[in-house]
């Protein structure tokens, strides 16, 4: 329904304002859909396909629904050469998921991302934006289980 | 005891990373009347968390503190342990301009800004006239700090010299380098600074609209920006003498496109399109934002501004090297001891960085990256190089935006250059052919190369097809995307080498290069090697099966004896070449 998307209004109709609108609508509901996109689109009096153009552009949009937790796996440079390559095979050890999937639960999802500016404590995650530093195999896991056991 | 005055906790990014927010309760909770304010960072990342503790006799710094009410009670006692002491040979080496505030003051408190020098710079600009201000910024000899290295006097100049109504200075904050992050620490620790920069940009060049273009990624420092705006306006500080209206202060949040840190491409995104470049002319200064005369500064570049303003052209050209004026600020990290942010006089050799500033052990490195995706490797024999803008060139690495890797001995140079290709393939926005073909041709032949099923003709591929891809790119991410690879082939072509003709990854990085072996006379047989294998590779009798290995270094990790290796592939047990 468009008019779930009533707090586009926040953001005004200047095309300008396009990916904030699509910004405002993924920290909301945590991807933007279908539905999402013809809100978008008749907020901004602009085509679908055009807002399809911008969305896929940008690597920050999500598509489809993400888990409750979301690991963010860096993979910048620092983090790429302390072993992030790793850290996401012993990721997809422990949940079953690789990057840009969610598990069948909808419980957790995995991201890679480039640069959290934590650098200095490579290689770094974050889970639904709280980071974690100095990963090895061992404390990695131990952060897993926890949120394994929160959910 | 000397009486403590104030209790201060670096709480930007880093240091709530590694828990600087429960030390900040625990002081908090034990403090009683001693105020316990969080600040920025000041840089030493390897030491966070970090408090300072102002007392009548001075300040007393502590590192790595817990975040436990014993802690914090040793902290109140200004107790000897765990105190922490700037190494004497980083601070001989350093130069704090500007960064001399972050982490010392409270990032969003204008009172504390003021009463450390702060908007007495824009004080002055305005007691001369804008011109006099863009003509302080050239004789400073002030380069972009964003990469480029363009002469920001002259950048203001051409602005200024548009006569129209409506001008736009943008603040690149996007920060794109993946490993570097020193703008992000000046936003978060000296945002007023920042802004008090483009204050005076805009005075110097007529802009009347601000906006800040700062990537997602970096929620803090967005929160932080947005704090000072508002206290900057509710204290009229946007109101430029001789201008009817206040300043238009925006703040815009990048959605993780590399290439919107290119200026047109940052402008298509700032009008809400796909970023993708444009071919210059026009140059944003004649048409940029919305058709209007706008120009992009770094926020580093920014953050110079009012330190310069305050010790005025000269002095700051006296600072740095011949043609690289005043300092750079530059994060360290990967393979050495310090890793953080340094600030240091423009010129200063490459070895006082990485192992004077850095801590890291000569003789462990390889090689530092600099200039991220877009720069290129230095070999360690080579770090008696002068960092400025033009030496760095003349190595093939450029000096970039100040993020700086170091890569130890154990790191696979040709699989670096693999990681930076599929990076700058995978963003580039697919607008020029050379660019968007080239660099996944460059990034499939490495990932051969790394498999171990590249030839000998690869290595002449890559340096024959990169050149080409540099000519023939639009914008800097194409014209760059080729330099990991060439200059990782220039100086590390042994490594290539050995890839392609022996097929061994000498670094043993590249997963289908090596096997894992276990020796069984340093075995316990606690199974625990057993039970973390992903892919059941490793047998009841303790034998690593290569065929089903998957390489990912669990059993490496847990066992508790070091009994289980990395080695060429072929030395290891293999169930499919019996
Ligand atoms: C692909 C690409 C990415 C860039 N990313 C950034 C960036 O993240 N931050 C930045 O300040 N400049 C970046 N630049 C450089 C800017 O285009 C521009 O030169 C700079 O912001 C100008 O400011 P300065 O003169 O103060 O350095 C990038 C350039 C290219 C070609
Ligand atoms: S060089 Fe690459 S990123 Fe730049 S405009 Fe061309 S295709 Fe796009
Ligand atoms: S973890 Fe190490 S010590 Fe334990 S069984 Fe495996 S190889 Fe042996
Ligand atoms: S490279 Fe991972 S936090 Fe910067
Ligand atoms: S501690 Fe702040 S940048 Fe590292």
């Amino acid at each position: 329904m468009l008019s779930d998307y009533f707090y586009l209004e926040e953001v005004g109709h200047e095309k300008g304002d396009l990916i904030k609108g699509l910004q405002l609508i993924q920290q909301k509901e945590g991807y933007v859909s279908d539905d999402a996109v013809k809100a978008v689109a008749a907020n901004f009096n602009m085509a679908e396909a055009e807002v399809e153009g911008v969305l896929t552009f940008y690597a920050q949009f999500k598509r489809v629904k993400p888990g409750r937790f979301q690991i963010s796996s860096c993979d910048g440079t620092a983090c790429h050469i302390k072993g992030t390559p790793l850290i996401q095979q012993w990721i997809q050890a422990e949940l079953g998921i690789k990057s840009g999937e969610t598990d069948k639960e909808g419980r957790f999802s995995l991201e890679t991302v480039a640069c959290l500016g934590c650098c200095s404590l490579a290689p770094v995650m974050a889970i639904n934006g709280r980071v974690y530093g100095k990963l090895d195999r061992k404390g990695l896991v131990k952060i897993l289980n926890e949120y394994k056991k929160m959910d | 005891m000397a009486q403590i005055k104030r209790i201060k906790v670096g709480v930007a990014s880093c240091g709530v990373a590694a828990g600087a927010e429960a030390v900040m309760e625990a002081l908090k909770r034990n403090a009683g009347d001693v105020p316990v304010v969080g600040v920025g960072c000041i840089g030493h990342c390897y030491a966070e968390p970090m408090v300072e503790v102002e007392t009548e006799n001075g300040s007393v710094l502590y590192s790595s503190v817990k975040g436990d009410d014993a802690s914090a009670q040793k902290i109140l006692s200004l107790s000897e342990e765990g105190r922490f002491v700037i190494p004497e040979i980083r601070s001989s080496k350093e130069a704090l301009y500007v960064t001399k505030l972050a982490g010392r003051i409270e990032p969003c408190n204008l009172e504390e800004y003021k009463a450390n020098g702060g908007f007495s710079a824009l004080k002055k600009a305005f007691s001369m006239k804008p011109g006099e201000v863009v003509d302080m910024v050239k004789v400073s000899g002030l380069r972009g700090r964003g990469g480029g290295g363009f002469p920001t006097g002259m950048k203001w100049s051409f602005l200024a010299a548009k006569q129209v109504p409506e001008k736009v200075l943008i603040m690149n904050a996007d920060e794109g380098d993946p490993g570097a992050f020193m703008d992000r620490s000046m936003m978060e620790s000296v945002p007023f600074q920042v802004l008090e920069g483009m204050l005076i940009g805009a005075y110097a060049t007529g802009a009347t609209k601000l906006f800040i273009y700062c990537r997602a990624e970096y929620p803090m420092a967005i929160k932080h920006l947005k704090i000072a705006i508002a206290k900057i306006q509710e204290a009229g500080l946007d109101r430029l003498p001789g201008r009817e209206n206040p300043l238009e202060i925006k703040i815009k949040e990048g959605a993780g496109a590399f290439v919107c840190g290119e200026e047109t491409a940052m402008i298509a995104s700032l009008e809400g399109k796909r970023g993708t470049p444009r071919f210059r002319p026009p140059f944003p200064t004649d048409s940029g934002w919305n058709s209007l005369p706008t120009a992009i500064n770094n926020v580093e570049t920014f953050a110079n501004i009012a330190p310069l303003i305050n010790m005025g052209g000269e002095a700051f050209a006296a600072i740095g090297s011949e043609k690289s004026k005043g300092t750079k600020i530059f994060a360290l990290a990967g393979d050495l001891k310090y890793p953080g942010l340094t600030e240091v006089p423009m010129g200063v050799t490459l070895a006082e960085i990485v192992y004077d500033i850095g801590g890291a052990e000569r003789g462990s490195v390889k090689a530092v990256q600099t200039g991220g995706p877009s720069g290129g490797c230095i070999p360690a024999e080579k770090f008696d190089v002068k960092v400025d803008y033009d030496s760095l060139k003349e190595l093939g690495a450029i000096m970039g935006s100040g993020g700086l890797i170091v890569i130890g001995k154990n790191r696979c140079m040709v699989e670096t250059a693999r990681y930076f290709l599929s990076f700058t393939h995978r963003e580039s926005c697919g607008k020029c052919t050379f660019c968007r073909v080239g660099t996944m041709r460059m990034y499939e032949t490495l990932e051969r190369i790394c498999a171990g099923e590249g030839c000998e003709e690869d290595i002449a591929f890559l340096e024959n097809l990169g050149p080409k891809i540099r000519k023939g790119a639009l914008c800097g991410l194409g014209q760059t995307a080729p330099n990991p690879a060439l200059s990782t082939i220039r100086y590390f072509r042994n490594e290539y080498e050995a890839h392609v003709k022996e097929k061994i990854c000498p670094s043993l990085v590249c997963p289908t290069l090596v096997d894992l072996t276990l020796d069984q006379s340093k075995c316990v047989k606690c199974k625990l090697c057993i039970r973390s294998c992903p892919a059941g590779a490793i047998s009841d009798g303790f034998v690593i099966d290569n065929a089903k290995c998957l390489k990912c270094n669990s059993c490496l990790e847990v066992c508790p004896k070091k009994a289980i290796k990395r080695v060429p592939r072929g030395q290891g047990f293999n169930s499919n070449n019996k």
